[in-house]
Protein backbone atom coordinates (compact mmCIF):
# COMPACT_ATOMS: atom_id res chain seq x y z
CA UNK A 1 0.00 0.00 0.00
CA UNK A 2 1.13 3.12 -1.16
CA UNK A 3 1.17 6.43 1.21
CA UNK A 4 -1.70 7.87 -1.29
CA UNK A 5 -3.32 4.30 -0.60
CA UNK A 6 -2.59 4.83 3.21
CA UNK A 7 -3.70 8.49 3.53
CA UNK A 8 -6.96 8.11 1.42
CA UNK A 9 -7.60 4.93 3.13
CA UNK A 10 -7.19 6.53 6.81
CA UNK A 11 -9.51 10.07 5.27
CA UNK A 12 -12.00 7.68 4.38
CA UNK A 13 -11.64 5.61 7.68
CA UNK A 14 -12.23 9.27 9.61
CA UNK A 15 -14.59 10.37 7.77
CA UNK A 16 -16.85 7.39 8.06
CA UNK A 17 -15.87 7.52 11.96
CA UNK A 18 -17.42 10.99 12.07
CA UNK A 19 -20.83 9.47 11.77
CA UNK A 20 -20.33 7.41 15.07
CA UNK A 21 -18.35 10.12 17.40
CA UNK A 22 -18.77 14.00 18.50
CA UNK A 23 -15.20 14.61 16.57
CA UNK A 24 -11.66 12.48 15.60
CA UNK A 25 -8.38 13.53 17.06
CA UNK A 26 -5.77 13.24 14.19
CA UNK A 27 -3.11 15.38 12.45
CA UNK A 28 -4.14 18.58 10.24
CA UNK A 29 -2.32 20.51 7.50
CA UNK A 30 -3.24 24.27 8.56
CA UNK A 31 -4.01 26.95 5.89
CA UNK A 32 -1.07 28.32 6.70
CA UNK A 33 0.84 24.49 5.55
CA UNK A 34 2.08 23.83 9.52
CA UNK A 35 0.88 20.36 11.05
CA UNK A 36 -0.69 19.56 14.49
CA UNK A 37 -3.47 17.88 16.31
CA UNK A 38 -7.04 18.50 15.77
CA UNK A 39 -10.52 17.51 16.50
CA UNK A 40 -12.05 17.11 13.39
CA UNK A 41 -16.14 17.14 13.48
CA UNK A 42 -16.91 18.02 9.84
CA UNK A 43 -16.16 15.20 7.29
CA UNK A 44 -15.54 17.81 4.75
CA UNK A 45 -12.77 18.62 6.98
CA UNK A 46 -10.35 15.49 6.56
CA UNK A 47 -8.88 16.85 3.27
CA UNK A 48 -6.40 18.32 5.37
CA UNK A 49 -5.79 15.36 7.17
CA UNK A 50 -2.20 14.08 7.22
CA UNK A 51 0.01 11.13 8.11
CA UNK A 52 3.03 13.20 9.64
CA UNK A 53 5.32 14.54 11.14
CA UNK A 54 4.05 13.04 14.27
CA UNK A 55 3.00 14.77 17.25
CA UNK A 56 1.70 13.00 20.62
CA UNK A 57 -2.32 13.12 19.80
CA UNK A 58 -2.76 10.82 22.93
CA UNK A 59 -2.26 14.12 24.92
CA UNK A 60 -4.81 15.76 23.32
CA UNK A 61 -7.45 12.96 24.04
CA UNK A 62 -6.27 13.35 27.91
CA UNK A 63 -6.90 17.30 27.33
CA UNK A 64 -10.18 17.19 25.36
CA UNK A 65 -11.47 14.34 27.78
CA UNK A 66 -10.42 16.53 30.62
CA UNK A 67 -12.96 19.22 29.85
CA UNK A 68 -15.32 17.10 28.01
CA UNK A 69 -15.43 13.43 29.98
CA UNK A 70 -18.63 12.66 28.39
CA UNK A 71 -18.07 13.14 25.17
CA UNK A 72 -17.65 9.93 22.38
CA UNK A 73 -14.71 10.66 20.87
CA UNK A 74 -12.05 8.83 18.35
CA UNK A 75 -8.86 9.16 17.58
CA UNK A 76 -6.12 8.25 15.33
CA UNK A 77 -3.48 5.88 16.73
CA UNK A 78 0.09 3.74 15.72
CA UNK A 79 1.04 1.25 17.52
CA UNK A 80 3.57 2.81 20.11
CA UNK A 81 0.22 5.63 20.97
CA UNK A 82 -2.34 2.45 21.30
CA UNK A 83 -0.48 0.84 23.92
CA UNK A 84 0.57 3.88 25.45
CA UNK A 85 -3.08 4.56 26.03
CA UNK A 86 -2.92 1.48 27.35
CA UNK A 87 -0.86 2.78 30.53
CA UNK A 88 -2.38 6.29 30.65
CA UNK A 89 -5.90 4.25 30.97
CA UNK A 90 -4.71 2.14 33.82
CA UNK A 91 -3.77 4.97 35.49
CA UNK A 92 -7.08 7.15 35.15
CA UNK A 93 -5.57 9.53 32.99
CA UNK A 94 -7.84 8.58 29.96
CA UNK A 95 -11.05 6.51 29.95
CA UNK A 96 -10.90 4.50 26.60
CA UNK A 97 -14.94 2.94 27.18
CA UNK A 98 -16.04 5.49 24.77
CA UNK A 99 -13.17 5.78 22.70
CA UNK A 100 -13.17 4.84 18.65
CA UNK A 101 -9.73 4.70 17.53
CA UNK A 102 -9.07 4.19 14.26
CA UNK A 103 -5.40 2.31 13.81
CA UNK A 104 -2.51 3.63 11.39
CA UNK A 105 0.00 0.77 11.12
CA UNK A 106 3.59 2.51 10.45
CA UNK A 107 5.70 1.72 7.33
CA UNK A 108 8.71 -0.29 6.31
CA UNK A 109 10.58 3.58 6.55
CA UNK A 110 8.83 4.77 10.05
CA UNK A 111 9.63 1.67 11.27
CA UNK A 112 13.29 1.87 10.63
CA UNK A 113 13.10 5.96 12.25
CA UNK A 114 11.72 4.93 15.20
CA UNK A 115 14.16 1.90 15.68
CA UNK A 116 11.02 -0.16 16.17
CA UNK A 117 10.08 -3.15 16.90
CA UNK A 118 6.62 -3.14 16.62
CA UNK A 119 4.91 -0.60 14.29
CA UNK A 120 1.61 -1.52 14.43
CA UNK A 121 -1.79 -1.46 16.14
CA UNK A 122 -3.75 -4.66 17.70
CA UNK A 123 -3.73 -4.81 21.56
CA UNK A 124 -7.08 -3.48 22.14
CA UNK A 125 -7.50 -1.11 18.76
CA UNK A 126 -9.61 -3.68 16.39
CA UNK A 127 -9.50 -0.79 13.14
CA UNK A 128 -6.52 -0.22 11.05
CA UNK A 129 -5.39 1.68 7.96
CA UNK A 130 -2.16 0.42 6.18
CA UNK A 131 -0.49 -2.83 5.92
CA UNK A 132 0.97 -4.60 9.21
CA UNK A 133 4.94 -4.22 8.50
CA UNK A 134 7.79 -6.36 10.89
CA UNK A 135 9.65 -4.23 13.59
CA UNK A 136 13.15 -3.74 13.50
CA UNK A 137 16.42 -3.90 16.26
CA UNK A 138 17.27 -1.29 18.64
CA UNK A 139 20.78 -0.75 17.21
CA UNK A 140 21.73 2.09 19.46
CA UNK A 141 20.84 -0.40 22.47
CA UNK A 142 22.89 -2.95 20.93
CA UNK A 143 25.85 -0.36 20.15
CA UNK A 144 25.34 0.62 24.30
CA UNK A 145 25.42 -3.00 25.65
CA UNK A 146 28.29 -3.39 23.66
CA UNK A 147 30.50 -0.63 25.79
CA UNK A 148 32.12 -2.02 28.51
CA UNK A 149 30.87 -1.66 31.82
CA UNK A 150 33.10 0.93 33.22
CA UNK A 151 32.85 3.28 30.13
CA UNK A 152 28.65 3.21 30.54
CA UNK A 153 28.40 5.94 33.23
CA UNK A 154 30.36 8.05 31.05
CA UNK A 155 28.81 7.82 28.40
CA UNK A 156 25.75 8.97 29.79
CA UNK A 157 27.75 11.27 31.82
CA UNK A 158 28.46 12.96 28.01
CA UNK A 159 24.86 12.56 26.59
CA UNK A 160 23.00 14.83 29.52
CA UNK A 161 26.11 17.14 29.60
CA UNK A 162 24.20 18.80 26.99
CA UNK A 163 20.55 19.28 28.92
CA UNK A 164 19.47 22.32 28.74
CA UNK A 165 16.67 21.50 31.51
CA UNK A 166 13.70 22.88 28.96
CA UNK A 167 11.65 19.54 30.54
CA UNK A 168 10.52 19.07 27.01
CA UNK A 169 10.73 15.18 27.35
CA UNK A 170 8.69 15.53 30.36
CA UNK A 171 6.19 17.89 28.63
CA UNK A 172 6.26 15.81 25.87
CA UNK A 173 5.53 12.47 27.49
CA UNK A 174 2.00 11.03 27.42
CA UNK A 175 2.89 9.14 30.61
CA UNK A 176 4.20 12.22 32.32
CA UNK A 177 1.16 13.44 34.62
CA UNK A 178 1.92 14.39 38.27
CA UNK A 179 0.61 17.40 39.27
CA UNK A 180 3.70 18.21 41.36
CA UNK A 181 6.43 17.16 39.40
CA UNK A 182 9.19 15.71 41.47
CA UNK A 183 11.54 17.28 39.06
CA UNK A 184 11.42 20.93 40.38
CA UNK A 185 11.54 19.80 44.19
CA UNK A 186 14.49 21.00 45.93
CA UNK A 187 14.13 17.98 47.57
CA UNK A 188 14.92 15.29 44.73
CA UNK A 189 16.93 17.73 42.25
CA UNK A 190 19.22 20.64 43.31
CA UNK A 191 17.39 23.45 41.17
CA UNK A 192 18.77 26.48 39.58
CA UNK A 193 21.49 24.49 37.62
CA UNK A 194 22.25 23.91 34.14
CA UNK A 195 23.07 21.25 33.33
CA UNK A 196 20.87 19.69 35.69
CA UNK A 197 22.55 17.52 38.38
CA UNK A 198 23.42 14.33 36.90
CA UNK A 199 21.92 12.17 37.97
CA UNK A 200 19.46 12.89 40.03
CA UNK A 201 17.76 14.97 37.44
CA UNK A 202 17.49 11.89 35.13
CA UNK A 203 17.55 9.63 37.23
CA UNK A 204 13.93 9.99 38.78
CA UNK A 205 12.84 11.05 35.49
CA UNK A 206 13.52 7.49 34.00
CA UNK A 207 12.39 6.02 36.91
CA UNK A 208 9.01 7.61 37.08
CA UNK A 209 8.38 6.34 33.57
CA UNK A 210 9.49 3.06 34.66
CA UNK A 211 5.79 0.36 33.83
CA UNK A 212 4.37 3.30 32.08
CA UNK A 213 7.18 4.01 29.61
CA UNK A 214 5.94 2.06 25.54
CA UNK A 215 9.14 3.57 23.91
CA UNK A 216 7.09 5.96 21.46
CA UNK A 217 10.41 8.23 21.18
CA UNK A 218 8.27 11.63 21.60
CA UNK A 219 11.05 12.47 24.66
CA UNK A 220 14.15 11.88 22.31
CA UNK A 221 12.33 14.06 19.10
CA UNK A 222 11.46 16.83 21.87
CA UNK A 223 14.76 16.90 23.47
CA UNK A 224 17.05 19.87 21.60
CA UNK A 225 20.35 18.18 23.23
CA UNK A 226 19.40 15.33 20.90
CA UNK A 227 19.69 12.93 24.10
CA UNK A 228 19.38 9.43 23.32
CA UNK A 229 16.69 8.99 26.00
CA UNK A 230 15.09 6.05 24.51
CA UNK A 231 17.95 4.03 24.68
CA UNK A 232 17.97 4.56 28.44
CA UNK A 233 14.00 3.97 28.82
CA UNK A 234 14.20 0.73 26.66
CA UNK A 235 16.92 -1.03 28.84
CA UNK A 236 14.48 0.03 31.64
CA UNK A 237 11.62 -1.54 29.99
CA UNK A 238 13.53 -4.79 29.60
CA UNK A 239 14.46 -4.88 33.27
CA UNK A 240 10.82 -4.10 34.36
CA UNK A 241 9.55 -7.15 32.20
CA UNK A 242 12.72 -9.26 33.61
CA UNK A 243 11.99 -8.74 36.81
CA UNK A 244 8.37 -8.04 37.27
CA UNK A 245 7.34 -10.30 34.43
CA UNK A 246 5.33 -6.99 32.96
CA UNK A 247 5.54 -5.86 29.64
CA UNK A 248 4.26 -2.26 28.92
CA UNK A 249 1.71 -1.63 27.00
CA UNK A 250 0.32 -4.72 25.99
CA UNK A 251 -2.46 -5.75 28.00
CA UNK A 252 -5.42 -3.88 29.02
CA UNK A 253 -5.92 -6.20 32.14
CA UNK A 254 -2.49 -6.65 33.56
CA UNK A 255 -1.94 -4.87 36.77
CA UNK A 256 1.27 -2.98 36.27
CA UNK A 257 3.98 -3.76 39.20
CA UNK A 258 4.05 0.21 40.69
CA UNK A 259 0.85 0.65 40.60
CA UNK A 260 -0.58 0.07 44.60
CA UNK A 261 -3.66 -1.31 45.02
CA UNK A 262 -5.26 -1.38 48.46
CA UNK A 263 -7.24 -4.44 48.56
CA UNK A 264 -7.41 -6.87 51.34
CA UNK B 1 -16.18 21.25 21.60
CA UNK B 2 -13.63 22.69 19.38
CA UNK B 3 -9.61 22.14 19.73
CA UNK B 4 -6.60 23.04 17.06
CA UNK B 5 -3.54 24.45 17.76
CA UNK B 6 -2.13 27.73 15.86
CA UNK B 7 1.08 28.43 14.72
CA UNK B 8 2.58 31.57 16.63
CA UNK B 9 6.35 32.50 16.99
CA UNK B 10 7.51 32.44 20.58
CA UNK B 11 7.30 35.50 22.22
CA UNK B 12 10.51 35.35 24.07
CA UNK B 13 13.39 36.08 22.25
CA UNK B 14 15.12 37.11 19.08
CA UNK B 15 15.28 33.37 17.66
CA UNK B 16 12.07 33.15 16.64
CA UNK B 17 10.92 29.59 17.13
CA UNK B 18 7.56 28.00 15.82
CA UNK B 19 5.19 27.35 18.82
CA UNK B 20 1.68 25.49 18.73
CA UNK B 21 -0.93 27.58 21.02
CA UNK B 22 -3.31 24.78 22.05
CA UNK B 23 -6.65 26.28 21.91
CA UNK B 24 -9.50 24.09 23.24
CA UNK B 25 -13.25 25.64 23.14
CA UNK B 26 -11.47 29.47 22.95
CA UNK B 27 -9.26 28.35 25.85
CA UNK B 28 -5.51 28.48 25.59
CA UNK B 29 -4.45 25.47 27.33
CA UNK B 30 -1.06 24.37 26.41
CA UNK B 31 1.75 24.64 23.87
CA UNK B 32 3.30 22.00 21.48
CA UNK B 33 6.54 22.27 19.18
CA UNK B 34 5.74 23.02 16.08
CA UNK B 35 7.46 19.91 14.13
CA UNK B 36 7.65 21.40 10.79
CA UNK B 37 8.97 24.76 11.20
CA UNK B 38 11.82 25.76 9.36
CA UNK B 39 14.21 27.50 12.31
CA UNK B 40 13.29 25.34 15.25
CA UNK B 41 12.36 21.93 13.77
CA UNK B 42 10.23 20.89 16.66
CA UNK B 43 12.89 22.53 19.33
CA UNK B 44 11.91 24.55 22.44
CA UNK B 45 13.96 25.96 25.52
CA UNK B 46 12.24 25.97 28.88
CA UNK B 47 10.84 29.91 27.76
CA UNK B 48 8.75 28.32 24.81
CA UNK B 49 7.47 25.26 26.62
CA UNK B 50 5.64 28.26 28.84
CA UNK B 51 4.93 30.79 26.28
CA UNK B 52 1.19 30.56 27.19
CA UNK B 53 1.84 31.12 30.97
CA UNK B 54 1.03 34.56 30.86
CA UNK B 55 -2.13 34.79 29.05
CA UNK B 56 -4.23 34.57 31.44
CA UNK B 57 -1.92 35.73 34.84
CA UNK B 58 -3.73 38.10 36.98
CA UNK B 59 -0.39 40.40 37.26
CA UNK B 60 -0.54 40.68 33.38
CA UNK B 61 -1.28 44.72 32.29
CA UNK B 62 -4.43 44.38 30.05
CA UNK B 63 -4.67 48.39 29.82
CA UNK B 64 -1.90 51.38 30.32
CA UNK B 65 -1.29 52.60 33.71
CA UNK B 66 -0.54 56.50 34.45
CA UNK B 67 1.28 56.68 37.71
CA UNK B 68 0.20 59.84 39.63
CA UNK B 69 1.98 60.26 42.74
CA UNK B 70 3.14 56.82 43.84
CA UNK B 71 0.05 55.24 42.82
CA UNK B 72 -1.24 53.89 39.29
CA UNK B 73 -4.44 54.27 37.53
CA UNK B 74 -5.71 52.57 34.67
CA UNK B 75 -5.64 54.67 31.96
CA UNK B 76 -6.98 54.73 27.84
CA UNK B 77 -4.66 54.21 24.64
CA UNK B 78 -4.87 57.59 23.87
CA UNK B 79 -4.71 59.22 27.22
CA UNK B 80 -1.21 57.47 27.58
CA UNK B 81 0.14 57.92 24.51
CA UNK B 82 -0.84 61.71 24.30
CA UNK B 83 1.01 61.88 27.98
CA UNK B 84 4.04 60.45 26.41
CA UNK B 85 4.44 62.52 23.53
CA UNK B 86 3.78 65.82 25.03
CA UNK B 87 6.47 64.57 27.80
CA UNK B 88 9.24 63.74 25.06
CA UNK B 89 8.35 66.55 23.29
CA UNK B 90 9.19 68.33 26.77
CA UNK B 91 12.56 66.55 27.04
CA UNK B 92 13.16 67.19 23.51
CA UNK B 93 12.38 70.89 23.90
CA UNK B 94 14.41 71.78 26.99
CA UNK B 95 17.68 69.35 26.59
CA UNK B 96 18.06 68.39 22.82
CA UNK B 97 16.94 65.31 21.06
CA UNK B 98 20.45 63.25 22.38
CA UNK B 99 18.67 63.61 25.80
CA UNK B 100 15.97 60.96 24.76
CA UNK B 101 17.36 56.89 24.27
CA UNK B 102 15.40 54.52 22.92
CA UNK B 103 15.67 50.43 24.28
CA UNK B 104 14.27 48.20 21.28
CA UNK B 105 13.20 44.73 22.27
CA UNK B 106 14.00 41.11 20.77
CA UNK B 107 10.57 40.31 21.46
CA UNK B 108 9.75 42.90 18.74
CA UNK B 109 9.66 41.52 15.14
CA UNK B 110 11.99 43.18 12.27
CA UNK B 111 9.32 45.26 11.16
CA UNK B 112 8.84 46.77 14.78
CA UNK B 113 12.21 47.41 15.32
CA UNK B 114 12.72 49.15 12.45
CA UNK B 115 10.02 51.24 12.78
CA UNK B 116 11.25 51.94 16.37
CA UNK B 117 14.36 53.07 15.26
CA UNK B 118 13.31 55.51 12.67
CA UNK B 119 11.05 56.56 14.99
CA UNK B 120 14.35 57.25 17.30
CA UNK B 121 16.16 59.03 13.73
CA UNK B 122 13.37 60.85 12.17
CA UNK B 123 10.98 61.82 14.47
CA UNK B 124 12.86 62.57 17.87
CA UNK B 125 16.05 63.26 15.74
CA UNK B 126 18.99 61.25 18.18
CA UNK B 127 20.87 58.27 17.01
CA UNK B 128 20.86 56.70 20.67
CA UNK B 129 19.12 53.58 20.04
CA UNK B 130 20.24 50.02 21.85
CA UNK B 131 19.07 46.72 22.10
CA UNK B 132 18.04 44.16 25.22
CA UNK B 133 20.54 41.84 23.25
CA UNK B 134 23.71 43.85 24.25
CA UNK B 135 23.22 42.79 27.97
Amino acid sequence: MTTDNRLEALREAVAAALADVEGVIALRRTPYGDVAPYLFTDSTEVANLVLEPRYPVPDTLQVIQMAHPEARLGIVLRGCEERGLVETAKHNQVNLNNVRAIGLNCTAEDAEFCRCARPYVGVWVTESVGERVEGVGDARVEAFLALPQEDRLSFWQGVFSHCIKCYACRNICPQCFCEHCALEQDIWVEQGVIPPPFPSFHAVRALHTLGKCVGCRECELACPAEIPLTTLYSLLRRDVQAMFGYETGMDLEATPPFLARLEV
Amino acid sequence: MHYENVLTTCPYCGVGCGVHLQVLDGQVIGVLPANSHPLSEGSLCVKGWNANAFIYHPDRLTAPLIREGDEFREATWDEALSLVAEKLGHVKATHGPDAIGVLTSAKCTNEENYLVQKFARAVIGTNNVDHCARL
